[in-house]
């Protein structure tokens, strides 16, 4: 250390502009990027997720004019599944971890509110699980390719999809992540993904169960919780169904407004919250 | 315009999981701290220290009173843009090299991208880690750790800096070092808010202090002020002090340790010395070894406050 040689002052109090709120949020993401692709976890996941895709090869071999459905099957579902523990596993973590660890007490202190921190964080994960996805979607296409099949852009519609899907569960993931611990929000997170993808069940459950209670419960879920179904249209491009692009658009609004709420949710919970 | 201004400060945290119960760790807490000055506040374990540095930080939210820092409330992004701050065992993101941490905080700071890259250079050669520059965090001891702790708070040229117990972890050279940065901040220019448990650090580097027990103010102000700087003994050490020279000054030093050879005398005041003196090494009777004057220290000091407060 050279504390009074050194001619140049350290610190002349000298004002420096700050940098601009989407800027911050764009630094925030991109450290959080840079956290989540130097953990061998997501390597770990990712290329589980691609030995998925690949083994769908070889089941599609034991299937009987079936292969190409298999691969399809297979490999969208692999995308879905690896893409869903990627959000929650990491997704509930990323608040969680900087308030247990107390890295969030050299962030905070300086120029950067704490609702930027936050969407930082998330686009940060939204921009892990597209490159990931990304990643994935190759591997996909390569597999199809060595089976001599002709470029289908159709799955990436449900890939596209997948995606929204994703970016609402990271969602949903932040806010619990804001308020609880790192294991209960895993655990939130996943109750509301299955409850997600049984909301119509919920909705249906009020014409087969008599009781005055329960179907007052499963309404309001029905109403809370994301329809994650509407999402889903795996089986329909495999099966060659026709996709529209009104549907994807109303996924995309659907999940952009649902995205929005949970984000303003999470802000305001964590603009309040005591970082003991 | 006063650097820090805290009026009523205070906080309580909610204690217990069922029937909770407030717990008040710091009360009404009023200072003010000027700027270019170093100013040390201190207090033994949970006298609220820390939480006076996270709630300035907005860490925590005040239950009552309020705070301004470089004359703006808590929370403006102006303000944080002028001050540095390193938390107490500070922890940073273990992905992350030394220079890129900085860069990452240099970026939230809004400086140019060639003004990070030398300004990370600058800093960490300044707290001696140029050559842990692209280590990553996970593979750096404690002392390292706070050394980077210590050039991330300084990353935007900060006008004040809060330091929570900077030497914590430290190496005697590495407190060492530090003391000169803390000097070399205010010499700059820079205002310096630090705790610290180390007293000598503080009654070495401070121009002022604050003394915190049990979440409130014991007392702030000058160290000159504070402390009692008159003479509070004499510590003389002589060799070959024989009982019937012993018997000769009896009156005059109110206290006598023999270790070995030598004899270690306390007399109360320079008057009593003084007179003794000539008795002592006339003729060569014995030979003096040392004379100290003894005032109180802050740590004296510090320790008959909280003593005092523990007693009420």
């Amino acid at each position: 250390m050279n504390a009074v040689a050194e001619s140049r002052p350290i610190a002349t109090g000298s004002r420096v502009e700050g940098a601009g709120t989407l800027r911050k949020i764009g630094y925030v993401a991109l450290n959080t990027y840079r956290e989540t692709v130097r953990d061998k976890v997501l390597y770990n996941l990712v290329l589980f997720a691609l030995l998925m895709i690949g083994s769908s090869y070889v089941l599609g071999a034991i299937s009987v004019y079936q292969e190409i459905k298999i691969i399809k099957d297979l490999g969208l579902a692999a995308i879905s599944i690896f893409g869903m523990v990627i959000a929650i596993f990491i997704g509930i973590g990323l608040v969680a971890k900087e308030i247990d660890k107390r890295t969030l007490y050299g962030i905070l202190p300086k120029p950067i509110s704490r609702s930027q921190f936050l969407l930082g964080k998330y686009f940060g994960l939204c921009l892990t699980l597209l490159v990931n996805l990304m990643v994935m979607t190759v591997g996909l296409y390569v597999l199809l390719f060595l089976m001599k099949q002709p470029f289908e852009p159709a799955l990436l519609k449900a890939i596209f999809l997948t995606y929204l899907e994703l970016a609402l569960l990271v969602a949903v993931a932040i806010l619990f992540s804001t308020f609880t611990s790192s294991i209960l929000s895993g655990l939130f997170a996943g109750f509301v993904y299955v409850a997600g993808y049984l909301s119509n069940d919920l909705k249906n459950l009020e014409s087969v169960v008599e009781s005055a209670f329960l179907p007052q419960v499963t309404r309001v879920l029905y109403y809370v919780l994301p329809n994650f179904k509407n999402f889903d249209v795996k089986a329909a491009v495999v099966a060659g169904d026709p996709v529209l692009w009104s549907q994807l658009g109303w996924a995309t609004a659907y999940a952009a407004i649902y995205i929005a709420l949970l984000l303003v949710a999470s802000c305001w919970i964590f603009q309040k919250r005591n970082l003991k | 315009m006063r650097a820090v201004q805290i009026r009523g400060l205070t906080k309580d945290y909610p204690v217990g999981s069922f029937l909770q119960r407030k717990k008040r760790v710091l009360d009404a807490l009023d200072l003010e701290v000027d700027e270019g000055e170093i100013f040390g506040l201190i207090g033994p374990n949970g006298a609220g220290k820390t939480t006076t540095l996270k709630l300035l930080m907005g860490l925590v939210f005040p239950s009552g009173g309020e705070a301004r820092i470089l004359g703006r409330p808590l929370h403006d992004p102006e303000m944080k843009q002028q001050i540095g701050y390193l938390p107490e065992h500070p922890y940073f993101y273990d992905y992350l090299t030394g220079g890129e941490l900085l860069n990452y905080f240099g970026q939230l700071f809004g400086l140019p991208r060639k003004e990070r890259s030398q300004r990370s250079r600058e800093l960490l050669e300044k707290v001696g880690m140029t050559e842990a520059a692209d280590v990553p965090l996970r593979k750096y001891s404690k002392g390292m750790t706070q050394r980077l702790g210590i050039a991330q708070a300084l990353v935007n040229r900060p006008r004040l800096v809060f330091l929570d117990e900077p030497m914590s972890g430290l190496d005697p050279l590495g407190r060492r070092e530090i003391s000169l940065l803390i000097r070399e901040l205010r010499e700059s220019g820079v205002t310096v808010f630090f705790c610290s448990h180390i007293l000598s650090d503080v009654e070495q580097l401070c121009d002022r202090v604050a003394i915190l027990n049990r979440g409130k103010l014991v007392e702030a102000g000058g160290l000159s002020e504070i402390i009692d700087v008159s003479l509070r003994e004499v510590e003389v050490v002589v060799e070959g002090l024989s009982p019937d020279l012993e018997s000769r000054i009896a009156g005059s030093f109110r206290e006598l340790r023999r270790q070995g050879p030598r004899s270690h005398l306390s007399f109360p005041d320079m008057p009593s010395f003084e007179k003794a003196l000539p008795v002592l090494i006339g003729g060569g009777r014995a030979r003096l070894v040392s004379v100290n004057p003894v005032k109180e220290t802050l740590e004296d000091h510090f320790f008959r406050e909280v003593n005092a407060g523990a007693r009420e």
